[in-house]
């Protein structure tokens, strides 16, 4: 998902018979469904798994921007335009709400941007495709925002108060996100000329694999995950959510007239749910590390940007100090 | 020479300069120096977007062939274009794409102002609904161009090489023509070169702020809004913006 | 590393179009009061949320200690008598 892999302690759940008394009183509060605050009393476990997470998750939104930046210029209509911006802008908001959540847990956001910059924090490996035809607009918000959706939904019950509240407002903006993709898959799929439908096919079958690793490998063993279950900071296991993915997203590419990429998909009546191949692990963790088609690019991208704009948040915050000064001598 | 229709003219000016800067603004997305400025630059863009629809709209009824906002914005090539140079020439570095939206707002605003007078109701509609973006443009874009110019001295010195370079391309803004005259001869608008001096006002006290100082030179580079002589830097624009439609004729998307 | 120039955090305050109080919305980064103003407009009103802002930068306010949370709030518990529903007005007498 937007955050992959987040490492928790790593040593699995903790028992309760080793937890000192007021940890035993925090996992208390949570397992009654109260909310933490930035000032209660947390372990220091809990702070930086969820700043790494919350991090990590403000980072995808703003490495998100890119490849749904890279056709704002070459959107087809003045109305196409406006709705690709204005979806683009929102992942910028989502990105600045994430990151004041994560400052209440006592990070800056240029210090996480700094590790972001220096590889000390990651982002979805999603962000690492590249965008080629305007398809990429339609199958980027319906199956990447599509996909996030479906993480971010339950998130908006997670135990940390400033993350719960962000991930309301992320939630009820984002919905117009992943119907603006789908629209224009219609446009394109159903609708449109022989280019246009061959376009929509070819991203499809770019982006389902991709798609589907987003919510990061099978974690039903894994010990972060048990942990960040226990803190309510995970609400779902990867497979669950990869599961109600495909059986949300299979009617809608049927609707489009499109064929996933899977030969081995088939619905099981038994289970109620769609059996499909998992994607190829091997790719995703080159992608994790480094090695994905756009990494290069996007880390750089995001570096230039800040660097170029160092001179203007200097200049800008030295005016403020000046005027604050003159203001005082003026009294 | 026999003016053919200068009202479609005039409205293709209004519409082309939104389109124009409203796709420059917009290649910040993502890029900007801050989350707060990404954000509010991409709002600033989608207003221009907005505005593009309403004038081109408008052209292409007054020109009675079919011709839609998006026929017109997508399907012309350099020479039918009527915005002003400055708004075309590429955005530089945050600092000039700050002090080109002041430029340009500082015009804005009592140019709408006054538009919302028009004879022509559907252009006082469009201008009063414009007016108040343009009211926040430029109180955005005037108090970042004073934080800039007044910050340090290198924002200081790159804001005077952003109004050094920008400075010739602002006086097409009040060059008077045939179509201004015809447009204010009908009571549809008034002629550009009259709000000189206001707008010269607004510059002189916000570059005071800034810690800035004009430019003498009166010359202005010309030949955008009369479509005359564009830069060259507005046809590789077009081949950006356009290509999907260029690529695929007759696709709807 | 020092962030020298990272720009102070704002608690960000908006009154809806319905005359409600203001509520607190989110935060953001400004380099004063006047552009976090601006910086809350194109943030936090992008969808025709507000009327009114407020800012206050973050590290000026107070906030009441987790600590004091019994002493502060648990007193207002078991004070009924102030809610309505605590008194019984005979159905005869109609909607009051």
């Amino acid at each position: 998902m937007y955050a992959q892999m987040v490492q928790s302690t790593g040593k699995g759940l903790q028992d309760r018979k080793e937890m000192s008394p007021e940890d035993q009183a925090f996992q208390d509060r949570i397992d009654r469904g109260e909310k933490i605050e930035p000032k209660d009393y947390m372990p220091d476990a809990y702070r930086k798994t969820l700043i790494r997470q919350i991090g990590q998750h403000a980072h995808s939104e703003i490495v998100g921007q890119l490849p749904e930046g890279n056709w704002i210029t070459r959107a087809p209509t003045l109305e196409r335009k406006a709705n690709l911006l204005a979806k683009v802008q929102d992942e910028a908001g989502h990105g600045l709400y994430l990151y004041c959540a994560a400052e209440t847990l006592g990070v800056s956001r240029d210090e996480l941007v700094e590790m972001l910059h220096s590889e000390r924090m990651k982002y979805s490996s999603i962000f690492n495709y590249p965008t080629l035809t305007w398809a990429d607009m339609g199958a980027v918000g319906w199956l990447v925002d599509g996909a996030a959706i479906m993480n971010q939904v339950p998130l908006q019950r997670t135990s940390y108060g400033p993350y719960a509240r962000a991930m309301v407002r992320i939630c009820k903006e984002e919905s117009f996100h992943q119907r603006q993709g789908y629209h224009i898959m219609i446009k394109m799929a159903k609708e449109g000329t022989a280019d246009q439908k061959r376009m929509a096919q070819d991203a499809l079958n770019r982006f389902w694999y991709p798609a589907l690793m987003m919510f990061g490998p099978s974690d039903k063993e894994s010990v972060h995950s048990a942990q960040s279950m226990a803190w309510k900071i995970k609400i779902n296991t990867n497979d669950e959510l990869r599961q109600k993915f495909v059986d949300e997203t299979v009617p809608q590419a049927e609707f489009l007239g499109l064929t996933i990429p899977d030969e081995n998909l088939r619905w099981n009546d038994e289970t109620g749910h769609y059996e499909f191949s998992e994607p190829d692990w091997s790719e995703f963790f080159e992608v994790i590390s480094g090695n994905g088609p756009c990494n290069v690019e996007r880390l750089n991208a995001r570096r230039k940007a800040w660097d170029d704009g160092a001179w203007v948040r200097e200049a800008m915050l030295a005016h403020a100090r000046k005027s604050q000064k003159r203001a005082q001598a003026a009294e | 020479m026999a003016l053919e229709n200068p009202l479609f003219e005039f409205l293709l000016r209004q519409g082309d300069n939104a389109l124009v800067l409203g796709h420059r603004t917009s290649e910040w997305c993502g890029v900007a120096p801050i989350l707060e400025e990404d954000i509010a630059l991409a709002n600033m863009a989608l207003d221009l977007i907005g505005q593009t629809q309403m004038w081109l709209g408008y052209a292409g009824e007054v020109e009675g062939t079919g011709r839609s906002a998006d026929d017109l914005a997508y399907l012309r090539d350099v020479y039918d274009f009527r915005n002003l140079l400055m708004l075309e020439v590429p955005n530089g570095d945050f600092g000039r794409t700050q002090m080109r939206q002041f430029l340009f707002d500082a015009f804005q605003v009592p140019w709408l102002t006054r538009l919302q007078d028009s004879r022509d109701t559907r252009i006082a509609e469009i201008a009063a609904k414009c007016v108040k973006e343009a009211l926040y443009h430029l109180e955005r874009s005037s108090q970042t161009v004073i934080a800039l110019g007044d910050g340090t001295e290198d924002s200081n010195a790159r804001m005077a090489e952003a109004l050094t370079f920008l400075w010739p391309y602002s006086g097409e803004m009040f060059v008077d023509d045939a179509t201004d005259q015809a447009m204010a001869d009908a009571g549809v608008a008034l002629l550009p070169s009259e709000l000189r001096g206001p707008w010269l006002e607004t510059v002189k006290a916000v570059a005071a702020e800034a810690c800035l100082t004009l430019p003498d030179s009166d010359y202005a580079q010309k030949g955008g809004r009369t479509g005359f002589r564009h830069t060259e830097h507005l046809g590789h624009m077009l081949a950006v913006m356009q290509t999907l439609q260029r690529s695929y004729p007759g696709a709807t998307w | 590393m020092t962030h020298e120039n990272e720009w102070p955090l704002w608690e960000v305050f908006i009154r809806g179009q319905h005359g409600m109080s203001h509520r607190h919305v989110g935060s953001l980064h400004a380099a004063d009061a006047e552009h976090a103003i601006r910086n809350a407009r194109d943030v936090y009103t992008r969808r025709n949320e507000g009327v009114s802002i407020w800012v206050v930068e973050a590290a000026k306010i107070t906030a009441s200690s987790p600590s004091d949370k019994g002493p502060l709030f648990d007193p207002a518990r078991d004070k009924v008598y102030r809610h309505p529903t605590f008194y019984d007005i005979p159905e005869e007498v109609g909607k009051m």
